[in-house]
């Protein structure tokens, strides 16, 4: 009974220890990534042209609503954001509660996939 | 006689949100708006028309591109059709919200955007529609969780449909094997 009790709020210590939005991203695969960005963000952005969304490459590390030709939204023009991997995965996790007023809408909610996407637009410079 | 401080008020917020929008939201049918965030769904209800916008222009050009067999040409003009109804569903809601709706850019514009002078066979133009109607289906259902009120998640979904069922058309007349993986959108 008592080791029972004991793992039970060891259990509960090492989960009050690691918050879920704490949890260190998974590992991207920047092939899967190539695969869910064309699924998913293709219908909006490219890596070289802009659309509905802006282009793509470069994106990673640079600072937020700055594409020359694209028309950003006040919101993002003036956030201040610098596109790292932890900011890119709060973007993909809720834009519109990180930045809002963002025309960006987009929720992907797999971890993997955001690490994955990431991991693909690195590349993309 | 409004005083100074109240036009500012309704002006600044007429950026977003017209005073039309607003009486809008506080009639009897505006419930489901009233309790969102009217100025983001209008932002993201503008993308989401950019998108049809786009998604028109790609299958003109297509319809133009006189590579399409009679066959698939009419297809196309009846998928085309679908998005220009999704348009006119997008610009209500956004006029219902008190906002502009985006304008269609020029077809020479999409053109460019989407590299239509690579398009040299029928197949060519049903990838580039499969691609865009793939990436549409998962648009709108990935924009639902920032959607802010109810309706609109009813919107999306229903338009996310339509676009599925392009993408599986398209699909079967390129060939494609059907995906053993479930969910295949989202």
């Amino acid at each position: 009974m008592r080791s029972a009790l004991g793992a039970c709020a060891a259990l509960l210590f090492t989960a009050a220890s690691y918050p879920l939005h704490a949890a260190p991203p998974p590992a991207g695969n920047p092939s899967r990534g190539a695969e869910v960005y064309e699924s998913h963000c293709g219908a909006c952005h490219s890596l070289d042209a802009n659309r509905i969304g802006p282009m793509h490459r470069g994106v990673f590390g640079r600072k937020a609503g700055v594409v020359p030709g694209f028309g950003y939204t006040r919101a993002l023009r003036t956030s201040g954001i610098v596109w790292t991997a932890d900011a890119l995965d709060r973007w993909l996790r809720g834009p519109a509660q990180m930045v809002p007023g963002t025309a960006m809408g987009l929720v992907l909610s797999p971890p993997q996939d955001r690490a994955d996407v990431i991991a693909y637009l690195r590349q993309q410079k | 006689m409004m005083t100074g401080t109240r036009r500012g008020i309704i002006t600044g917020g007429a950026k977003t949100l017209s005073a039309a929008g607003l009486f809008a939201l506080m009639g009897a049918g505006g419930s489901a708006l009233a309790a969102a965030n009217p100025s983001q769904d209008v932002a993201l209800l503008n993308a989401a028309l950019a998108l049809e916008h786009e998604g028109i222009a790609a299958y003109q050009l297509g319809a133009e591109s006189k590579l399409l067999q009679p066959a698939v040409l009419s297809v196309a003009v009846t998928f085309q059709g679908h998005h220009k109804q999704h348009r006119d569903d997008l610009v209500a809601a956004v006029k219902r919200l008190g906002g502009a709706p985006v304008p269609a850019k020029s077809l020479d514009d999409y053109a460019k955007e989407l590299n239509a002078a690579t398009l040299k066979s029928q197949a060519d133009v049903l990838k580039l529609a499969l691609k865009l109607e793939r990436g549409a289906t998962n648009a709108y259902l990935g924009i639902i969780p920032s959607l802010g009120a109810s309706d609109l998640h009813t919107l999306a979904a229903r338009t996310a449909c339509d676009e599925a069922f392009h993408a599986a058309i398209l699909a079967n007349a390129l060939g494609e094997a059907i995906a053993q993986k479930a969910p295949l959108f989202g």
